[in-house]
């Protein structure tokens, strides 16, 4: 297996209702792959599943270590998950308050990831901490301020760069421009699609957004009542889509 | 002589789910080799098919029947039946596109947008940067434009940005839809220079120029894309 992740013949129901409906899905080093879709079309669920949130009742996701190993997700025991999530692997949520830690600094927050892989030393977490908040252009003097009080972008920015700061090579991003400004959202996207090129990230991110996923993702699947009805490079995807509900989505989008 | 890009029996329709499932078939049988260091343009009315021709070869419309070959690495690629990401390898290092408008990214400045191509192909970024400003100042955009966004820049300006990006690496293979289609005689002339000094260097350029001067200029022969029968 030389992709990352691979999920084979994913199922799972809420009740009678199929949230996800034989996926399968790939994702490469370096690849940055979008799963759009309205709401209740089964793409968070589908990130949930993937990143090992939730149990599929059929299918199974496999991932490679760093090592070359393949373990099988949901197998692997509660605590190596952990430390899977700690390290190789990272999740941006569309509410940066379910990612952060609102009673601990900024720069704490960046510096209690560093931490749980083993770093000690105070002074160089306090000065890799400082360099994150610079990358994701907070000013490096709010380093002990708190997060519950820095604005909603400002937030979302914290908690990518606390996500970033131990080099994962997978990220699993869910909405991270949800509940944002629009001009918020621009510098933010901008901000993803700049440290996903720099540091070669492999990414799946969940968004409603078209022009986000077209900004930012190599490759796209289209998801509706939990099947994945289109999937292919982005561009042609949204230049030349083949499914009816594609055709719908992406003529549905206004043009700026 | 060789091919660089070579299209077998290459066919396009649209189907429209939205109008009632209406099938409207574009291009059918298209058959197109291009060698290193030649210039094809494309020629037919306006509604015959080029721009879509174009976009199947460069992949963002997907084939609906036949083979588009291209040399990738020494080898024969099938860029018709290629999985998203070995279209991506193709034109990172093999396959160019200049289309007639930039697609902008937000804050990006256009010196790092020109260079962009260069350092995806493993140049050192200050060098990638380097032969962008070159390309630009080449082009008549003055320095004082290049720390900035082009988002604002006006459609001539934006037209050099994204032909500095499509000539910056040297593709073997470059397709460019209208390259002069905003620019005044000036520049036209640049690119007639930068087209000319991609031929000598062995690229197979295909091309839609509608200013038959620097058609008769770059071009070596047309090729004819006839418009489809309209069904009755």
């Amino acid at each position: 297996m030389t992709a990352l992740l691979e999920a084979t013949g994913l199922s799972l129901r809420f009740g009678t209702v199929p949230a996800l409906d034989d996926v399968s899905l790939e994702v490469f080093p370096g690849e940055v792959v979008a799963i759009v879709g309205e709401s209740g079309s089964g793409k968070t669920t589908l990130l949930r599943v993937l990143s090992g949130m939730m149990r599929p009742e059929a299918g199974a996701v496999r991932y490679r270590d760093p090592e070359g190993s393949v373990h099988v997700v949901h197998e692997m025991g509660e605590a190596a998950m952990r430390r899977l999530h700690r390290t190789d692997w990272g999740f941006v949520h569309q509410n940066p308050r379910d990612g952060l830690r609102m009673r601990v600094s900024a720069g704490g927050n960046i510096g209690e990831r560093l931490m749980a892989v083993g770093a000690r030393h105070y002074g160089s977490i306090r000065a890799e901490a400082a360099e994150w908040l610079r990358r994701v252009e907070i000013d490096p003097a709010r380093i002990d301020g708190m997060p519950a009080l820095f604005s909603g972008g400002m937030q979302q920015r914290l908690q990518i760069a606390r996500t970033l700061v131990t080099r994962p090579r997978l990220v699993f991003m869910d909405e991270p421009t949800g509940g944002l400004d629009v001009s918020v959202q621009a510098r933010l996207l901008d901000m993803i699609r700049a440290l996903v090129a720099d540091l070669g990230l492999a990414v799946v991110i969940v968004t409603h957004d078209i022009a986000a996923a077209r900004l930012l993702a190599h490759r796209l699947l289209v998801m509706r009542q939990g099947q994945v009805v289109e999937q292919g490079l982005t561009d042609r995807v949204l230049d030349d889509p083949q499914h009816e509900y594609t055709q719908l989505l992406v003529a549905s989008v206004l043009a700026a | 002589m060789s091919w660089a890009i070579r299209t077998e029996g290459l066919g396009k329709s649209f189907t429209l789910h939205l109008q009632g499932g209406t099938r409207i078939p574009v291009l059918e049988g298209i058959e197109l080799d291009v060698a290193p260091g030649e210039c094809v343009a494309l020629a037919g009315p306006s509604g015959a098919g080029k721009s879509t021709l174009m976009r199947l070869l460069y992949g963002n419309y997907g084939a609906g029947a036949g083979r588009i070959l291209i040399r990738h690495r020494g080898a024969e690629v099938d860029l018709a039946a290629a999985d998203a990401r070995l279209v991506r390898e193709v034109r990172r290092e093999t396959l160019g596109y200049v289309s007639q408008f930039l697609r902008v990214i937000p804050r990006v400045p256009t010196l790092d947008i020109v260079a962009e191509p260069l350092t995806a192909r493993g140049v050192a970024p200050e060098q990638a940067r380097a032969r962008a400003g070159e390309l630009l100042a080449g082009l008549n955009l003055p320095s004082r434009l290049h720390g900035l966004p082009p988002a604002t820049f006006s459609g001539g300006e934006q037209q050099r940005v994204n032909l500095a990006r499509g000539f910056a690496p040297g593709y073997p293979v470059l397709l460019l839809d209208e390259p002069t289609a905003s620019l005044d005689a000036g520049n036209r002339a640049v690119v007639i220079g930068l087209i000319a000094a991609a031929k000598a260097a062995g690229t197979a350029v295909i091309g839609i120029f509608h200013d038959t001067e620097v058609r008769d200029q770059v071009a070596d022969r047309l090729f004819e894309v006839q418009p489809m029968p309209v069904a009755a």
